[in-house]
């Protein structure tokens, strides 16, 4: 197994910067933006997305996060698996223009679910993807509107963000 | 962990992961839709030999909030009425199907027959057995406990610390078993206080203290009281002079009430005998806990039934 670092930490820093700015861009000056991270590197991202974006447009938006465990299409086959905790923003996500957040975008299940928890909670007026790695190989219909890299793989390799928050550096490594 | 019989199967961890996930469950409460998809397909009975308003209520609407389908036996009424034993009654449940069995029986030790006779291959969650043990109740009562104490910050905590005073008909009570192996897994303190009549045999070798008078146990500070219902139905004996005595010996009177520190919570399982083993002013109190107990009741059986009936048996931890 060689792991070899396809994004540094400033990479990553530069990839989030440019998500919050296009982010920004596509509100066009309207609407409350929700940003809402799956579990558990998602969160983080979705946090430092925010924080972005609060700098350039102070109020517009807010962050939270959406737990998808309940919400899994192989529960029945797979071990149980512990959900994680799900925080919207007190105002609530009806009317808002939702920003799903993930670390990496595989076969699209994860956002299928996450799809279908965020209409419990109530109706966007819009829902958007944004991810720091797409890695193909989609299962599902679903793409992401926001991209910080593009990483053609192969099934087999395996990817792996880390992030200071969590795993105590940014980077992230592709194993093969 | 493929069935729920006993809190003494439960160690600290698996205890901790269960009021864990009560908690995400307890969140959907304020939800716009409060239905979540977990156990579509799967079918849950509620098999019950024994009456039961609230358990039987709760383990209902937890298992249709996780969208099982639920068929509710009861046994008056039914053909366990007419003498088929629990033997055939679980091979017929097992032949239509039935994914968890949640079963409360008259006899202890029934729910143990049910998960490992061979009779069926179905999930058994003990709902009460006889004399035995009442799991979800004690898991609800320390996840009651646990949000009273460290309210948002429960998540991960047991309850070490924590000086929990039961109180009443021991001998009868499989609450009070339960809630003794779980809330000493989890750390607390237990102590036990009834007439000597209504403490069972070998008390003594209980992970516990036990006091004969209310007053003494109550002299210490401590951070729940819980009051146990008395049993007329499974008293066949004269376990003690008079209910005016009992009450004055052993319930939670007003001046009891006003002598325990503020932050003490009154429990109770319930259905409640107000005046004989709680009074009014305790039971309505602020501190009171009666009605969150049931609330809180329907958020951990949920998680009991996610965790034993959606996946494949074994348990894994978040990726």
């Amino acid at each position: 197994m060689v792991a070899r670092i396809v994004l540094h930490d400033a990479d990553i820093t530069r990839a989030l910067r440019r998500i919050a700015h296009e982010v920004i861009e596509s509100r066009r000056g309207e609407g409350h933006l929700v940003f809402l991270g799956i579990p558990t590197r998602g969160v983080t991202l979705a946090q430092r997305i925010q924080r972005i974006v609060d700098e350039i447009e102070p109020g517009v938006s807010s962050v939270g996060s959406l737990d998808i465990t309940l919400y899994r299409d192989d529960l029945v086959n797979s071990p149980t698996r512990t959900p994680a905790p799900t925080r919207i923003p007190t105002a609530g996500i009806d009317d808002a223009i939702v920003i799903l957040v993930d670390d990496v975008l595989y076969s699209g299940r994860t956002i299928r679910a996450a799809l279908d928890a965020l209409v419990d909670h109530g109706r966007p007026r819009s829902v958007r993807l944004a991810v720091l790695v797409d890695r193909g190989h989609r299962e599902l219909p679903i793409r992401a509107d926001f991209i910080g890299k593009n990483l053609p793989s192969s099934t087999n390799e395996r990817v792996s963000v880390r992030l200071a928050e969590i795993d105590g550096a940014d980077e992230v490594t592709i194993d093969s | 962990m493929r069935h729920l019989l006993s809190t003494r199967d439960l160690d600290r961890d698996t205890a901790i992961g269960i009021l864990d996930v009560a908690e995400d469950m307890a969140q959907t409460a304020d939800r716009q839709v409060r239905k979540l998809p977990p156990l579509r397909g799967k079918t849950v009975v509620n098999l019950f030999f024994e009456d039961s308003t609230r358990t039987r209520l709760s383990f209902e609407s937890a298992a249709k909030r996780l969208s099982a389908d639920v068929i509710t036996v009861v046994a008056k009424g039914s053909s366990v009425s007419k003498g088929e034993s629990l033997k055939d009654t679980a091979q017929t449940l097992a032949a239509m199907g039935a994914d968890a069995i949640v079963v409360r029986h008259h006899d202890s030790g029934a729910a143990h027959q049910l998960a490992h006779a061979g009779w069926l291959d179905a999930t058994v969650i003990n709902a009460g057995d006889g004399t035995h043990e009442h799991p979800t109740q004690a898991l609800l009562d320390a996840f009651t406990m646990r949000s009273w104490r460290f309210g948002t910050a429960s998540r991960g905590r047991d309850l070490s610390g924590l000086r929990i005073v039961i109180v009443g008909d021991i001998l009868h009570s499989r609450v009070a078993r339960s809630n003794v192996w779980l809330l000493t897994t989890l750390g607390a303190q237990v102590d036990l206080v009834a007439p000597r009549t209504l403490l069972p045999h070998g008390v003594e070798h209980w992970p516990v203290t036990v006091y004969e008078h209310l007053d003494d146990a109550l002299a210490t500070r401590c951070d729940a009281v819980m009051m146990l219902r008395i049993q007329a139905e499974r008293m066949r004996d004269a376990f003690f002079p008079s209910t005016r005595e009992y009450a004055l010996e052993w319930g939670l009177s007003a001046e009891r009430l006003a002598r325990l520190s503020p932050d003490t919570m009154v429990m109770h399982p319930g259905p409640m005998n107000r005046g004989l083993e709680i009074s009014s002013a305790a039971a309505d109190s602020r501190r009171s806990t009666v009605l969150s107990q049931v609330t809180n009741g329907v958020s951990v059986r949920m998680a009991v039934l996610y965790l034993l009936v959606s996946g494949s048996g074994s348990t894994a931890g978040a990726e």
